[in-house]
């Protein structure tokens, strides 16, 4: 298990899930995290609001310009623009090429099919239909007032809406009610860029440092890609104690190499070492793995 | 120098050029820029989505770049997206929608459909029922936002009044209104179907109440066959889409409380996938009966007019959905 899941091995593993492509991949899809959804649908709610204002500013603006009672086109296309606003907003993005709101987008979601099939129109439009249960009832019950029904009948309401409010922190798909009746979910596609291998860059910087194979048994993959992401972001003082440890670890004697170049080196090293093993059928985990 | 060569870095090296390659077309796609893609870009992409797949296993086996790995796991999903997502644009769908879907799922639904047609008409009896023996009834049938003034305390003159009240002033408006309402309503009638159908019952049977109580309340002054009219002209349409919204409701509902062969929820997304082209036909009649109740009924102010727009609408809807046609050969 961990060795077939070590190559993509993220801090978040408990929200990969496999999608078998028809070419026989696995794609191994990231969920959405609750509190990415969450980002995202605050951003849409704004841009919606930010709709509603400039559709009502334009209204007013309208009228004071004409100057006439003549009020009533504009009043429909008032009450038309919100309920489009509230209907369709989420609807018509979705079913772009992207298949995502502005919000979804900017946190790098998407909405997919769950059993790995064509994202239908119908599917889109029924997730967003339960919106209506999942989003507007509960937030027309909170900012109702108070007075007009008895307090336990609205704790009661409460508490009925929270059941579908706070549905996707209680299964493992992270679904909401409408994610479940769609056969959809949420996935996490970022745009990546594709990096510089930094094997290839510590053998063009700085001349190769000969380690011997006992220095390099050291560690397994787990470490080697921590090591790469300590490299990427090379932050001085993270650079400078992760140096440290490793050369106290291996017997390396503080000489004359810079601590990124020394690491570097050891990356190159330790990647064309474990890479030559994988290849032979041995893959090491990590340094606790002495198969 | 030699020994440093990786396997894995002259791997990528080999195959980067028609990564970026992939990874540009797919950005102006994204962008939404299709048509500035030549023939020749178009029929690379799944060609490149397919190296990059295999790129991505050969690569799980033979680097530890992870970098790299990220890099194809992203451009891989994102182009499976791309090629097996949905690629009709969106009028071809919408035609295909109209055209076999929606009457296609009016159909299939059309023992729900019927169940709550049967359960409104059971509302209408109870509330004409119950109000004609005793009007203190009606207060409990129809909210006073409603009734807006027509209650058993007014006169059969006030009533006859609201039957043709000859106020053009605001209409356009009220229609809108109505129709937001309306669709609201309706868009609860099936989101409530999750919960086994039950709500979507209860919505049924008191939407019929309102109604027999209304009838009750006009027939007893001898308005009956005006106030038929008054309601007719828009409410065949509206009440058809409400008893379709209803349907849909029982469909999910009766899916999610008998899963049959397949997994409780799986069947759950099966009727919701269904009930849901039904829900957008719902919404275009929706519009249709807004407008009539709206604009044709306050314009209208003739009994036989009424009567005659109610009758069209009552063959034009259930011949659209439910007439026979010619199955379609590629299905």
């Amino acid at each position: 298990m961990a060795e077939t899941r070590l190559a993509s091995a993220r801090p978040s593993s408990d929200t990969v899930r496999a999608m078998i492509t028809p070419e026989g991949v696995d794609l191994r899809l990231n969920l959405g995290e609750v509190s990415q959804r969450a980002s995202a649908l605050i951003l849409d709610l704004l841009i919606m609001g930010c709709g509603f204002v400039v559709l009502s500013i334009a209204i007013i603006v309208i009228l004071v310009a004409l100057h006439t009672n003549g009020s009533e086109p504009l009043l429909i296309a008032w009450l038309a623009g919100i309920f489009l606003l509230r209907n369709f907003y989420f609807i018509a993005f979705e079913l772009g090429p992207r298949a995502a709101t502005p919000g979804k987008r900017r946190m790098g979601l998407r909405v997919a099919s769950r059993n790995g099939g064509q994202l239908t129109a119908d599917a889109i439009f029924v997730r967003n239909v339960m919106r209506e249960l999942e989003l507007f009832l509960p937030m027309t019950v909170l900012f109702m007032p108070a007075t007009d029904i008895d307090g336990w009948l609205k704790a009661l309401a409460i508490l009925w809406c929270a059941v579908f409010v706070l549905l996707p922190l209680f299964n493992r798909d992270r679904l909401r009610a409408g994610d479940l009746l769609a056969g959809t979910w949420v996935v996490r596609v970022p745009q990546r860029r594709l990096l510089p291998d930094l094997a290839r860059a510590a053998s063009h910087e700085a001349p190769a440092i000969a380690f011997t194979p006992e220095q390099l048994d050291a560690y397994g993959i787990k470490e080697l890609q921590v090591l790469e992401d300590v490299l990427r972001r090379f932050d001085r003082k993270t650079i400078k104690i992760v140096a440290d440890r490793i050369r106290t670890k291996i017997g390396y004697p503080e000489g004359e190499d810079s601590d990124g170049a020394f690491l570097s080196a050891y990356y190159a090293a330790l990647r064309h070492r474990l890479e030559a093993r994988a290849l032979m059928g041995r893959r090491r985990a990590d340094k606790h793995d002495r198969g | 120098m030699a020994e440093l060569e990786l396997k894995s870095y002259r791997f990528r090296q080999e195959r980067e050029a028609e990564w970026k390659r992939l990874e540009s077309l797919l950005a102006k796609v994204e962008q939404g820029a299709i048509a500035s893609l030549s023939d020749d870009d178009l029929l690379a992409i799944p060609i490149l989505y397919r190296a990059t797949l295999s790129s991505l296993s050969v690569a799980r086996t033979i680097s530890l770049d992870r970098g790299l790995l990220e890099y194809l796991e992203s451009l891989g999903s994102r182009a499976y997206f791309l090629v097996y997502g949905a690629r009709e644009s969106v009028w071809r769908r919408l035609g295909r929608f109209f055209a076999t879907d929606l009457p296609g799922a009016a159909q299939a639904l059309w023992i729900e459909t019927l169940a709550a047609a049967g359960l409104m008409l059971l509302g209408v009896a109870v509330g004409y029922a119950l109000c004609r023996g005793a009007p203190d009834w009606y207060g409990a049938f129809v909210p006073p936002g409603l009734a807006g003034g027509r209650d058993p305390s007014s006169s059969a003159q006030a009533l006859r009044a609201t039957l043709y009240a000859n106020q053009t002033n605001g209409l356009p408006v009220f229609a809108t209104y109505l129709f937001t309402h309306n669709a609201g309503v309706s868009l609860f009638a099936f989101a409530l179907g999750f919960a086994f159908g039950i709500p979507s019952a209860l919505l049924a049977l008191t939407n019929g109440c309102t109604l027999g109580a209304f009838i009750a309340l006009f027939s007893a002054r001898g308005l009956g066959v005006q106030a038929g009219g008054w309601l007719a002209i828009h409410g065949v349409t509206e009440l058809f889409a409400i008893t379709l919204a209803c349907a849909g409701g029982f469909h999910i509902g009766w899916a999610a409380a008998f899963p049959g062969p397949l997994a409780r929820l799986d069947a759950a997304a099966k009727a919701g996938r269904r009930a849901g082209t039904l829900m957008g036909g719902v919404l275009v009649m929706l519009i249709v009966a807004g407008l009539l109740e709206g604009l044709g009924r306050q314009l209208i102010q003739n009994d036989l007019a009424r009567y005659a727009i109610a009758a069209v609408t009552a063959v034009l809807w259930p011949a659209y959905f439910y007439a026979p046609r010619r199955s379609r050969a590629d299905g």
